[in-house]
């Protein structure tokens, strides 16, 4: 009988500052060498957890920066070429070195062996290499940030990047063109585990959804990264030799470029938001203690959306002088992506249908997840209506848009991923409080600053404007908010580096199971010793099975009203 | 059209033709994301305290899947998608199928500025006046980077991009000033490359042109066409080392290489800074390439003064010739000269006064005045001067 599910939820009061009773991948050794000459994908995921928060946090210094800048109309705080560089590096720190790695390198590394009931990644060496290469290209970009800086926007247009940009183009394309290598290494090592690694029993229907989620990552990580990695290698050829591939002066095509880059740069988008479904999927299923409503149609609609993701690319460039019907392709088939991911959203909520609901920050995280990407999402489908997308795009709507996918979806996805896994990672529990109450400051603090720009972006005002026009009031209350709301989400930001990392040291000591879950994961100590299972468990559950199968309930005619049963009905009987 | 006054909330004045549409579009995403919001959150907060936890340890039955319900939410939220997709294309339809009967400017973008030419020849930078209930006609390239051409109260935007041609269009509906943008990020001072499109009504717009009328661009590019001696290969009268370009502009145009091409503003511009990329049938690969020794307003002036040269109008049959890229967005028309006689303004004027974009000599051989009288004259000369 292990405490699998149904363990009440009750920490063990340890003592403050108590090392752990049990050996395990955190003390299993000491020195610094054991860091960073591991091949412990757990200790992997914290040497990225690291090196993540530290470029997230410079990124969000430069949001910050932005924000003040933009409370005036006139450019008055800094330099236009300074400006131009703080949204620039913003978006690059944020999207290739935080938004890309975060899930997939800190909880994928921790997590698809413990869930799959492997011991480790499929090639842990190369899981070793895949940090090393992150840090060398962000060390590289990160240079040619501070030395120089870049002012092409993070999407490097051609032939402004390749001709008339005097920033440090080709150091800062270096860098992400290195980092690159870091995401395709991750991404055949998942695929490979994924497919060779899972425990005995657990069948591909038996895998947690974030299993799936980050299978369809790896794929775009895989097919979609080479495409970014030669196209920075023919910017650096025109920048460097001169020979015409983007400058029309040379004989090049500028909108090339805008294929090319959008041809990785829009499923990139997908890598960021899917590991963060496969996490809302883990909470709500949890936190619910449901089995997910509609399991295979969630799992497909990840590889749906990893598939289609690729064919979408032109609803970036309907104004671009792309040809109209080539507009209109790309625009039909967005609708397309657009309904697995209503697919998901429909079932996620389905779930809780009946469930047994609690409101642990996780589950905040996730239903918040929910709320945000709808509105990220419906607004996309005002992108891409071809019309209306004429007078939006290149806007605050646009801008406003992606992070509500970006931020609202991703990162919401990321903190509550990371407040679940935390008693596991670390085996000590977070201060719930407090951690609510951050939930809250950054729910609030996120939509002041990004809602507002939604009508900003339909008023007209365009993106990466350093100053806009004095005569348009409404326009700078509309910044104001905005950046009022961008302090309180900065602030609420740091409640929780403070509290995990208060938490470390000091927090309750977190059983196997806290919450209790269904997965793997949680059939092993917290934190999980090196070796991760003592003995390879063998499944013989289904995903997310609270209650036998067999009890289960069909809803439409005939259907019986639920009664939720005091006292647990362990499906641990089959717990090896 | 205006389905919509202007109390769509936060949204710029309506002050074209297809502003009203694009709010009407923009009302109806509004209302169908509200609904599924709506109806989402609802549902999140109605099930999060209804089936609230009660007791730590209760564990309630799993439901089952319903194919009936997955059947549902993917097919209805696709017929709405669909209904979205199909009024998005017909109106982008709108706005990139520039009519035919349309007043023409010329703009060019550079880093970090915007200069316009009208018809007439008169020049402007940072701010457009046009008539309003015009249609207004842009043909648009850069000298540098990638600008974009974006006026709010409009609804329209197009990128501009160098190398290449695009077009767009609108007719203002209300005199104002409007705000100006450059919408693709161009450089440092990005957010600078603005003004305003002056919308005024008819009468004052023609006292404006009134105000600097100079060469039209036609006329310019005659003479730029005599300075460059391109009538040392280019003869009026017969093909001589270069293909005769009276009644060129809108022709289809047979390549060397089998393929034709319909000679509209970006075959023109290409076979001028890059002459090698086709070759006419039946002629030799000896033309320069002029880049870097002619600007982009001078090609636009060049490509004026050509098309003045006569037009065909046998492939306007279908409203006009396209362009090999794609036909879209840089659809041109081989416009009949008259449009800019006939519009916008010659009937409408008082007084009888015809406006400079009336007159603008950028018109057929049959037009006594400006292009057409002098030329034969002053191209002799070249002529002589080319062969000396």
């Amino acid at each position: 009988m292990s405490t699998a599910v149904g363990a009440p939820a009750t920490p063990i009061d340890a003592p403050r500052g108590v090392r752990f009773p049990h050996v395990n991948y955190l003390n299993a050794n000491y020195g610094i060498k054991s860091w960073l000459l591991t091949l412990d994908h757990k200790r992997i995921a914290l040497l990225y957890l690291a090196s993540v928060t530290f470029f997230f946090f410079l990124g969000g210094v430069y949001a910050i920066a932005i924000r003040l800048e933009l409370m005036t109309p006139a450019g008055d705080l800094v330099e236009s070429q300074t400006y131009n560089k703080l949204f620039t590096h913003h978006g690059v720190l944020m999207v290739f070195f935080f938004l890309i790695p975060s899930i997939p390198a800190i909880l994928g590394n921790f997590l698809i062996p413990l869930m799959i009931g492997a011991k480790d990644l499929a090639f842990p060496r190369l899981n070793l290499l895949s940090w090393y290469i992150y840090m060398a290209g962000g060390i590289i970009t990160l240079w040619a940030l501070l030395s120089g800086g870049v002012d092409t926007g993070w999407t490097f247009y051609t032939p402004f990047s390749t001709t008339f940009s005097n920033g440090y183009v080709v150091a800062a394309g270096l860098g992400i063109f290195v980092n690159g290598f870091s995401s395709i290494l991750t991404g055949l090592n998942f695929i490979v585990t994924i497919h060779t690694m899972r425990a005995p029993g657990m069948t591909w229907f038996r895998l947690p959804l974030f299993i799936w989620a980050h299978y369809a990552t790896s794929i775009i990580f895989i097919l979609g990264t080479p495409v970014i990695a030669i196209t920075i290698l023919l910017v650096a050829l025109e920048r460097l030799a001169r020979i015409g591939i983007f400058d029309p002066a040379l004989g090049g095509d500028p909108v090339l470029f805008q294929h090319l880059f959008w041809f990785y740069s829009h499923p990139a988008v997908y890598i960021m938001l899917l590991p963060s479904m496969g996490i809302v999927s883990e909470v709500i299923a949890t936190f619910s203690r449901k089995n997910i409503f509609g399991y295979t149609f969630v799992a497909f609609s990840s590889i749906a959306i990893a598939v289609f993701g690729f064919l979408v690319w032109g609803h970036h460039m309907f104004t671009s002088s792309q040809s109209i019907y080539a507009g209109m392709v790309f625009s039909f088939i967005s609708y397309a992506v657009a309904i697995p991911s209503a697919v998901k959203v429909f079932n996620w909520t389905a779930t809780l249908y009946k469930g047994s609901i609690s409101y642990d920050t996780p589950m905040l995280y996730a239903l918040a997840f929910i709320g945000l990407f709808l509105i990220g999402g419906m607004t996309g489908l005002f992108l891409a209506a071809l019309g209306l997308d004429v007078h939006v795009h290149d806007t605050y709507f646009v801008v406003a848009h992606f992070h509500y996918i970006m931020v609202g979806g991703a990162l919401m996805g990321y903190l509550g991923g990371m407040h679940y896994w935390w008693p596991k990672i670390t085996g000590r529990m977070y201060p719930e409080g407090w951690a609510r109450f951050a939930a809250l400051v950054i729910f609030v603090g996120f939509n002041l600053t990004f809602f507002p720009q939604f009508l900003l972006g339909y008023m007209g005002m365009p993106r990466r404007y350093h100053a806009y026009p004095v005569d348009a009031p409404v326009w700078q209350v509309l910044h104001v908010m905005s950046t009022s709301g961008a302090s309180i989400m900065g602030v609420g930001m740091l409640i929780p580096m403070v509290y995990f990392i208060w938490s470390m040291r000091y927090g309750k000591f977190a059983t196997a199971n806290p919450w209790p879950a269904t997965g793997l994961e949680w059939r092993t100590a917290s934190p999980p010793p090196t070796e991760n299972f003592g003995t390879t468990p063998v499944v013989t559950w289904e995903a997310y099975e609270f209650r036998p199968m067999e009890e289960t309930e069909v809803i439409g005619p005939g259907d019986t009203p639920a009664q939720p049963i005091d006292g647990m009905q362990p499906t641990d009987g089959k717990n090896p | 059209m205006q389905y919509f006054p202007s109390w769509v909330p936060f949204a710029p004045e309506q002050a074209s033709t297809l502003a009203g549409e694009v709010d009407a579009l923009y009302l109806y995403l509004v209302t169908i994301t509200l609904f599924f919001s709506v109806l989402i959150t609802g549902l999140i907060i109605f099930f999060a305290l209804k089936y609230r936890r009660r007791t730590p340890n209760e564990v309630p039955r799993p439901v089952a899947g319903s194919i009936t319900l997955e059947t549902l939410w993917t097919v209805i939220p696709l017929l709405i998608a669909m209904t979205i997709f199909a009024w998005g294309a017909s109106l982008y339809f709108k706005m990139y199928r520039v009519p035919t009967q349309a007043m023409d400017i010329f703009v060019v973008g550079k880093q970090w500025m915007w200069k316009f030419q009208h018809g007439g020849g008169q020049r402007e930078i940072n701010e457009l006046h046009v008539p309003v209930g015009s249609r207004v006609k842009l043909t648009m390239t850069t000298e540098d980077v990638i600008h974009s051409f974006y006026v709010p109260a409009f609804r329209i935007k197009a990128d501009v991009v160098p190398g290449r041609y695009t077009t767009t269009w609108f007719e203002a509906t209300k005199p104002g000033r409007y705000y100006l943008f450059c919408a693709e990020y161009c450089g440092t001072n990005h957010s600078g490359m603005g003004g305003y499109v002056v919308v005024m009504e008819r009468n004052d717009y023609q006292a404006w042109l009134g105000g600097g009328a100079t060469d039209s661009p036609a006329s310019q590019g005659q003479k730029l066409f005599s300075d460059l001696n391109c009538a040392t290969c280019h003869r009026n009268d017969t093909q001589d080392r270069g293909p005769m370009l009276a009644g060129l502009f809108g022709k289809t145009v047979q390549l060397d290489n089998g393929q034709t091409v319909i000679a509209d503003e970006t075959y023109i511009r290409e076979s001028i800074v890059n002459p090698r990329a086709k070759t006419v049938a039946g002629f030799q690969q000896i033309m320069p390439t002029y880049q870097g020794q002619v600007s982009e307003e001078q090609l636009l002036a060049l490509i004026s003064y050509i098309r003045s040269l006569g037009t065909t109008n046998d492939s306007g049959a279908g409203g006009g010739a396209t362009t090999g890229r794609d036909g879209g967005q840089q659809t041109t028309t081989g416009i009949n000269p008259d449009a800019q006689r006939s519009n916008p303004t010659g009937p409408t004027t008082p007084g009888g006064t015809r406006a400079p974009v009336s007159t603008a000599p950028d018109s057929t051989g049959e037009q006594p005045d400006g292009a057409n009288q002098p030329r034969s004259g002053r191209q002799q000369q070249q002529r002589s001067r080319g062969r000396q």
